[in-house]
């Protein structure tokens, strides 16, 4: 069952592909830095076709079930987009071309840029940020850039409602803030007489996740942003949640400041196994002059017989370049795929779908399930995995136990605010049967844990490998392999 | 467009959940702002959509329409059939972070072999499962060296030939902290300056040095006495690679360098207009517990069996909160997937003859332009596979005549460094034949007769 890694299946003087001669003489070789041996494995490329196809079979994915996974929005990832991105015009550009070269690249992040500030209500957009969690980091950065370029030094607060993304803290202290936390009250709303008590002059900034991970959309959202920015602090949007949002409201227009999106999970390009993500950066028009650099613009207008010149600008106040080149743009391709085929009706379809989907779920597993909040959820809900008649059993143990039934658990142990929460999220791509026999598995499990709760203790029993000994791993620490002969 | 359900199901769900219309789930939105009316084109089809985005393909000339010399940080490979066939199963595209191992050994076990691989490329002791890319994997390194020694050491010496992009990727992020002071790469600073050159620099208050190998130039210097100077006075050193170039160079490793770091995008991940590529992170031991992102590490189940879960989890943002030292949450999963099995392909033999092709024709090239009258060479060192050339025009000027024989051109250095206006930087590689260089070569006779 067990499959072996590239290192063990590697027979010296193997190849997997061929290359021409070289056309040109030979070059003496820089004999001081020569190096004595490359311990790297040698393999046929069937012996490497085969090892990756085995390993993929190992693997649950959304294009082989249902991957309820709170907070990660795992949607269909439709092909379409698979093959645009593959376009030999597109995927074989080179970054540095000269901009005339490559107008099919900038008219098509131009005119994403303008779809996302639609979408969002946002002034101006970059599309640089590598991921969400460097999207958060730039947004922090255009606050802290922004109160800088007024004065205002004394803002080393950011404020952090308990029912945020987990990278909100961390991402506040990578920029030199200090994290001051507010708690939720019973409506899982954030807290607004605690909130008050908490803003005063050195509040930078808010970090607001709305819908929140408990996947309730703040009835007071409203006020929130009102008291922060009457103590002079912006508030940053944690635009994870955007699926909820799609044509429902725009962040922009509710007066958020700045907001990231995560292309990977609201526009449907694949998660990849962990990534790569891409996380734009919209922001209102008092900070489009902190965006990093560059970003995509018109550098001559056009007519009507000649296409406009795209080319790249630099804000005047740029907070400067948070990674290489201009984005992801390959996930940015997918993403002007999957927008296009949607047009504004189909965005609100989206967003009305997946909160239909996660009420109807809910709906289907409320009497078994002890919520922490009894409202109409947005895209994703947080249960209890936890019974007081049941105490043995964990969430985690439901988690693992919904492996035998072939779905993929949800987020487990978060939001931290939930005790033993079980976050799900079914988006809008899942059919009305998938969720009932989602469901069906839930309550099942639910009397398991009654019934007979060391089948989940000791759960999973259906896949590849059973419960791994984390502990060891930690305390090993294995991290590589080694050529067979290197062991010795 | 994707979402399945008919009105009938829409209408059972609706009254299962307890309300009549599918606004009424919305009503905690406030109503002023509820459904916008979005200005956006109207929906395509797929097949309108497949000819609008070939439309924009069609409007680009592409590295693979042209004969390319550029690089500067992106360079031109060729990718094997298979790297594309591994990567687009759904099993690995569709999947999420392998948050729960016994239905994620896939991806688990090709990261695992993944940092092995960068282990053995680099020569270093461990690897992560990969940043962002060349830049933010600098960056992170630098941040590894700040926490290191716990913001005691507040200094960050680099070169000014590590590439342009990633320097300005670090500033940005060491923004955050007030007293960290980037030195060595002032405007003033020689471009062209030598590993000793950094020396001086050098104390007891640097946290890490920062080089580049080969360098943006191309060059290749020996950094072990640099690395000696770092040791003596505590401090780290960082080399920022090019994964190709050690197939066939002796690895930081040997030089003593503590972090490796570099763009995994030659590794057959396409040039993709600038991303999403890969960043290389590898490192000593000694530190395996200050890396950020993930790691990924090889244990057993309750029957014996090998499998591999995330480890070190404490670390990451999730767990620490404000007290992490990084918020990166993902790696960049597909691309490290593509470069493990580019890395497997080519495996020991192939890595070595790509570089050697790389650099043979290279060397081929620059001697052959070095020979135009009008051109020189002012690599004062050896190189690898890129170098510079000192030109008798304007860079923007000898490329757009370049362009017009559908040739892409070299990078224009006076674009970072002001005191190499008219030096070009040229990249070649194994895609470029014999003559695509005659040609190139020809080209720039004329520039010199105009």
């Amino acid at each position: 069952m067990t499959e072996p890694t590239i290192y063990e299946l590697s027979s010296p003087g193997r190849r997997g592909v061929r290359y021409p001669d070289s056309d040109v003489p030979q070059a003496p070789l820089p004999t001081d830095f020569i190096r004595k041996d490359l311990p790297m494995p040698e393999l046929s490329e069937l012996d490497v076709v085969r090892h990756f196809t085995n390993l993929s079979k190992l693997n649950y994915s959304i294009d082989g079930g249902f991957y309820p996974l709170g907070s990660c929005t795992m949607k269909y990832n439709p092909k379409v987009n698979e093959q645009t991105a593959r376009l030999p015009g597109l995927a074989f550009t080179h970054p540095l071309q000269p901009v005339e070269t490559v107008q099919g690249d900038l008219a098509l992040m131009f005119e994403l840029q303008e779809w996302l500030k639609e979408i969002s209500g946002f002034a101006s957009m970059t599309l640089q940020p590598a991921a969400g969690a460097q999207g958060e980091f730039v947004g922090v950065m255009i606050i802290r850039a922004y109160h800088l370029s007024r004065h205002d030094t004394k803002r080393k607060k950011i404020l952090i409602p308990d029912s945020a993304h987990g990278t909100n803290p961390a991402t506040s202290a990578m920029a030199g803030f200090d994290v001051v936390g507010v708690p939720s009250d019973a409506r899982g709303n954030v807290d607004l007489e605690e909130l008050k008590k908490v803003c005063d002059d050195q509040v930078a900034g808010l970090m607001l996740t709305n819908p929140n991970t408990l996947g309730l959309f703040d009835e007071n959202v409203l006020e929130v942003i009102k008291i922060v920015h009457e103590a002079g602090g912006l508030i940053y949007g944690d635009g994870a949640n955007m699926n909820a949002l799609l044509g429902i409201a725009r962040p922009g227009d509710l007066g958020i400041d700045v907001m990231h999106f995560n292309l990977h999970k609201t526009f449907s390009t694949p998660h990849g196994g962990g990534g790569p993500g891409s996380g734009p950066v919209g922001v209102a028009k008092h900070l489009a002059d902190f965006l990093p650099a560059p970003i995509v613009d018109i550098i001559e207008e056009g007519d009507e017989d000649t296409p406009p010149l795209y080319g790249f600008v630099t804000p005047s106040k740029t907070i400067g370049r948070v990674k290489s080149f201009y984005g992801h743009f390959g996930m940015l391709v997918r993403t002007y795929t999957y927008i296009a085929m949607h047009g504004p009706d189909g965005m609100r379809k989206i967003a009305e779908n997946a909160v239909l989907n996660a009420n109807y779920l809910l709906s289907l597993v409320r009497d078994k399930y002890h919520l922490a909040y009894d409202r109409i959820c947005m895209h994703e809900f947080v249960v209890e995995g936890h019974w007081g008649d049941a105490p043995e059993v964990h969430a985690l143990d439901i988690s693992k136990r919904l492996m035998d039934y072939n779905f993929h658990p949800p987020t487990n142990y978060f939001p931290l605010i939930v005790p033993e929460a079980l976050m799900i999220e079914p988006t809008e791509t899942e059919t009305k049967q998938t969720i009932e026999a989602f469901a069906n598995a839930l309550n099942k499990i639910a009397d398991e844990a009654h019934s007979d709760p060391q089948l989940l203790k000791d759960a999973p029993h259906n896949t590849p490998i059973g419960r791994l000994d984390e502990v060891r791993a930690a305390k090993e620490l294995v991290l590589c392999c080694w050529m067979p002969e290197q062991n010795a | 467009m994707f979402v399945p359900h008919t009105d009938t199901e829409r209408e059972e769900m609706l009254r299962a959940i307890g309300v009549d219309s599918l606004e009424k789930l919305f009503e905690a939105v406030p109503s002023k702002y509820r459904f916008p009316k979005l200005d956006l084109p109207k929906a395509l089809s797929e097949m309108e959509a497949m000819q609008q985005l070939s439309d924009l393909a069609f409007a680009n000339e592409s590295a693979r329409d042209l004969v390319s010399f550029l690089g500067a940080g992106a360079y031109n490979h060729y990718i094997p059939a298979a790297v594309d066939s591994i990567i687009s199963r759904g099993e690995f595209l569709t999947a999420y972070t392998p948050y729960q191992p016994e239905v994620s050994q896939g991806t688990l076990q090709a990261i695992f072999e993944y940092q092995s691989l960068i282990t053995s490329l680099t020569g270093m002791d461990v690897s992560n499962a990969s940043h962002y890319d060349g830049a933010t994997a600098t960056a992170e390194a630098a941040v590894m060296a700040y926490y290191n020694f716990r913001g005691r050491r507040n200094k960050f010496v680099i070169s000014p030939s590590v590439n342009p992009q990633y320097r300005e990727t670090l500033r940005t992020y060491l923004q955050g902290h007030d007293k960290i002071a980037l030195v060595g790469d002032a405007k003033d600073a020689d471009p062209l300056l030598k590993p000793e050159d950094l020396y001086g620099l050098i104390d007891e208050d640097t946290a890490l040095v920062i080089v580049q190998y080969p360098d943006f130039f191309g060059r290749i210097f020996d950094y072990t006495a640099l690395a000696q100077k770092a040791h003596e006075v505590g401090a780290l050193l960082a080399v920022v690679i090019n994964p190709i170039a050690l197939g066939m160079l002796k690895t930081p490793g040997e030089f003593g360098a503590d972090i490796v770091v570099g763009e995994g995008q030659p590794l057959g991940i396409p040039l993709s207009f600038g991303g999403p590529y890969l960043g290389i992170f590898a490192t000593r031991s000694d530190f395996i517990r200050k890396i950020s992102g993930r790691l990924v590490g090889e244990t057993v189940d309750g029957q014996g069996r090998r499998g591999y879960v995330l480890t070190l989890t404490a670390r990451e943002q999730h767990i620490r909160r404000e007290r992490a030292t990084s918020n990166i949450c993902t790696n960049q999963g597909l691309i490290a997937l593509a470069s493990t099995v580019y890395m497997s392909l080519l495996g020991k033999n192939g890595l070595r003859q790509v570089a050697e092709l790389c650099y043979h024709k290279a060397h081929y090239a620059a001697e052959k332009i070095g020979s135009i009258p009008g051109f020189d060479l002012c690599a004062n060192a050896p190189y690898f596979h890129e170098f510079m050339v000192c030109c008798p025009a304007p860079v923007e000027e000898i490329n757009s005549l370049l362009l017009e024989q559908g040739i892409l051109g070299g990078y224009d250095l006076g674009n970072d460094y002001p005191s190499l206006k008219k030096h070009m930087l040229i990249a070649v590689t194994e895609m470029n034949s014999k003559e695509d260089i005659d040609a190139l070569c020809e080209i720039l006779e004329e520039v010199n007769n105009d």
